[in-house]
């Protein structure tokens, strides 16, 4: 099969996997932990245990605040020191649980062996169940809750889980090792969605620099024998692992503006997410733990790491564990280098989402603005077909109803346009302003309906 | 820790820059300055730092001194500006004549509209074009490409369109004025009497080559330019050779190459959108075949560039990218 892509827009940053190679080590565990109450999508989950109650691992410590919620589960096992207000890695205050870490003890129920349990239960709602019990989101970025997504509103069908292996951002590597080390857990994870799902297709996109995992992934889905289960090898460009982007490469079918994917019968889930999802379904193991890569050019190779580590461990004992910050490190990122998120607090802790700390030196991607050469690489690199350097200029002429006019409020804030502006324009600063003014104008106006 | 900077992402750029990207095209531009150095000498390489000096050092001073405001100033970008207009004039051209070309270019083609990028009209042609109007004796006087360094005695001409315009009016078949001035096609892809910028076509197909390559520039703009010459030519020379030039002619004389591939796709003065760019690139073809058909002038190059550059707002306005999710 010819390799697949996305229709519309797309860059070639560097690829800058350093960290490919590094086998997933299991991280030690530190002293104490702090686990962020709000580390999904949707509303904060609210603690059910007090300080100084003992709890022990994959132990739940708090529970859904609301339907687009999760459960959190403690990673550890110890004693609840604090509940309150701690500064997550941007500075904002979150509440969270503090919890000293004495032993390293496990909830009744959970299955720690590590042998492949390949047969799928039949019952959905004791899937679903499951999933949600254990606290399962989305790993890849977005951290939306599973047992939501996996259960789409009546009178929508799914045709195609599309599970994304695409890693498209540069230097991230966790998911690779994954497909790499975990191969079968997470095609099971795949078909115990599929399952769920109402038995629909599966396609398990791949970017073609990881013909490893390529490899290594058909090999496994021919083993083990799973119905309408394939991989697609998807062209090397970022986004490709963007949702509404994955689903144009492999179904050729575009999300309408303000849709959802299961409008076109797709759902889309990261690898990450599940071997989550079959971890929680047949070991019914929560969301505890995630495979983090710390990496960087300013990392000397030999200091690159893929760690398996206890979701609530804070950035700074990684980042001690790993050698400390690289002396010249400029900026330290959570996530990718495209559309991951400045640390400015490095005490601050994982969350399930977590997935890097990227340490980035000397080049830095900001410079004084020139004028707009009128080049159109902006519009040329956009995924979703926007003008950048107009919403640039509507923006700074404060036209709201114009923005909406020319769709700010599509835009997936990828960085593509930022990327490619030669005059160092913040594009994409601008054009999240534009669309947080134009959300908020389509949101009043859908109150008053 | 009390270092890093915090800012939202993107956190890595491309390599491009809009310094890089002048600097690729003076580095297109390279073999037909070389090209042109070769047949007109040094006389070719006086106007040529003159018209740089004068469009990067009246550009400082508009920046420094009337906007005040110096970052306005981008050296590259007057750079090119300078070699554009330098290649836009016969090497004969004097001093005085390319500096006041080069303040027509930057000082009101460009800066007056507010410096880089906001300016409607090509700066290089616009000043080509006012000195054209205003000293038309001095900017007719074509030296006829020869071997600077072989030959000692410059022999000056009319340019090949000119000599047609001529011939027709003087009611010659274009058959007996090709003969006649020995403008055998074989001749015209290696050199032809013009302004400096002009005489090579292969070196400006090359120079253009290497900025398709660095994705500098889009093919779309000069393929809908030379199509529309092609076929326009092609339809009246097929139809009336006698009085028609054809698609050969058309396409190696005057500024069509020139112009077709490093002025008509300045980025600032040309459509935003591939679509945009070929509705602007036949507009251009049209308008050159119409000057050169039927106007007084012998050629239309310029003229058709400056028209057609009025037209990319409104070009800009009905062409856009196709979003993804809103068919």
């Amino acid at each position: 099969m010819s390799k697949l892509t996305f229709s519309i827009g797309g860059i070639h940053p560097a690829d800058s996997k350093i960290a490919r190679e590094r086998k997933i080590e299991v991280l030690p565990l530190p002293d104490r932990v702090y686990v962020s109450m709000f580390q999904h999508l949707g509303a904060m989950a609210k603690p059910v245990v007090a300080v100084g109650d003992a709890v022990k691992a994959g132990q739940i410590i708090a529970e859904p605040g609301g339907f687009i919620s999760a459960y959190i589960h403690s990673p550890v096992s110890g004693t609840v020191r604090s509940i309150g207000p701690r500064k997550d890695l941007a500075g904002f205050m979150q509440m969270h649980i503090e919890i000293e870490v004495q032993g390293d003890e496990w909830a009744e129920g959970i299955d720690l062996t590590t042998d492949l349990v390949t047969s799928v239960p039949e019952d959905r709602d004791f899937i679903l169940d499951r999933i949600k019990m254990n606290g399962v989101v989305g790993l890849g970025g977005a951290t939306f809750p599973t047992h939501v997504k996996l259960n789409p509103p009546p009178g929508k069908v799914a045709e195609c889980l599309i599970l994304n292996g695409a890693e498209c951002e540069p230097y991230l590597t966790s998911d690779y090792r994954i497909l790499l080390e975990r191969t079968d857990e997470i095609v099971v994870g795949a078909a115990i969605m599929q399952k769920v799902l109402g038995g629909c297709r599966c396609v398990i996109g791949i970017e073609e620099n990881k013909p490893e995992a390529i490899a290594a992934v058909r090999a496994s889905v021919a083993r083990l024998g799973y119905p309408s289960m394939e991989v697609a090898v998807l062209k090397k460009r970022y986004p490709q692992g963007g949702e509404k982007q994955l689903i144009d490469a492999v179904m050729h079918r575009q999300v309408k503006s303000g849709g959802l994917p299961i409008d076109v019968g797709a759902v889309v889930q990261n690898v990450a997410t599940s071997l989550a999802v079959y971890e929680a379904v047949q070991k019914n193991k929560p969301l505890v733990t995630n495979v983090l890569t710390v990496t960087g050019d300013v990392l000397a190779p030999d200091r690159q790491h893929n760690y398996l580590f206890r979701i609530g461990v804070p950035l700074s004992f990684i980042a001690q564990y790993a050698g400390g910050v690289p002396e010249d490190a400029v900026k330290i990122v959570s996530g990718g280098p495209m559309m991951g998120k400045a640390i400015a607090n490095l005490d601050a802790t994982t969350v399930k989402g977590s997935s890097s700390i990227l340490y980035l030196g000397g080049k830095t991607s900001r410079k004084e603005e020139g004028p707009c050469i009128r080049c159109g690489r902006c519009a040329d690199a956009c995924p979703m077909g926007l003008e950048p350097f107009l919403l640039k200029s509507l923006y700074r002429a404060g036209d709201v109803p114009a923005l909406e006019q020319n769709a700010a409020q599509d835009c997936i804030e990828c960085g593509c346009c930022q990327y490619s502006c030669p005059s160092y324009i913040p594009l994409l600063d601008n054009i999240r302003m534009a669309k947080g003014q134009v959300m908020a104008v389509i949101r009043a106006r859908n109150a008053k309906k | 820790m009390d270092k890093v900077i915090v800012s939202p992402s993107p956190h890595v750029h491309s390599p491009a820059s809009t310094d890089r990207i002048m600097i690729d095209v003076i580095i297109a531009l390279l073999p037909a300055l070389l090209v042109s150095f070769f047949f007109y000498g040094w006389s070719q390489l006086l106007v040529l730092a003159v018209s740089c000096v004068s469009c990067v050092g009246l550009e400082w001073l508009i920046a420094r001194f009337l906007f005040k405001r110096p970052a306005v100033f981008s050296c590259t970008s007057a750079l090119v500006t300078g070699v554009l207009l330098a290649m836009n004039l016969p090497c004969t051209t004097p001093w005085w004549i390319v500096l006041i070309g080069a303040l027509v270019a930057i000082g009101i083609a460009k800066m007056s509209f507010g410096g880089l990028g906001q300016n409607i009209f090509n700066p290089a042609i616009t000043g080509r074009v006012f000195l054209l109007v205003s000293f038309p004796v001095q900017m007719t006087n074509w030296t006829m490409p020869a071997n600077s360094f072989v030959s000692v005695d410059a022999v000056t001409g009319a340019t090949p369109l000119g000599l047609i315009k001529e011939g027709l009016k003087a009611g010659q078949s274009i058959g007996d004025i090709l003969a006649a001035n020995g403008l055998e096609m074989s001749g015209l892809l290696r050199d032809i009497g013009g302004s400096s910028g002009e005489v090579s076509a292969i070196a400006l197909l090359v120079g253009f080559c290497y900025l398709l390559v660095r994705k500098v520039v889009k093919p779309w703009i000069p393929l809908s330019i030379v199509a529309t010459i092609a076929l326009i030519a092609g339809v009246f020379h097929g139809i009336d050779p006698a009085h028609f030039t054809g698609i050969g002619f058309n396409l190696l004389t005057g500024g069509v190459m020139l112009g077709a591939l490093f002025m008509a796709t300045d980025y600032v003065t040309s459509p935003m959108s591939n679509w945009g760019g070929v509705i602007y690139g036949v507009g251009i073809g049209l308008i050159v075949m119409m000057i050169r058909y039927f106007g007084s002038y012998p050629e239309g190059m310029s003229f058709a560039i400056l028209i057609m550059n009025c037209f990319v707002p409104l070009i800009n306005r009905a062409f856009h990218q196709k979003k993804y999710g809103r068919a």
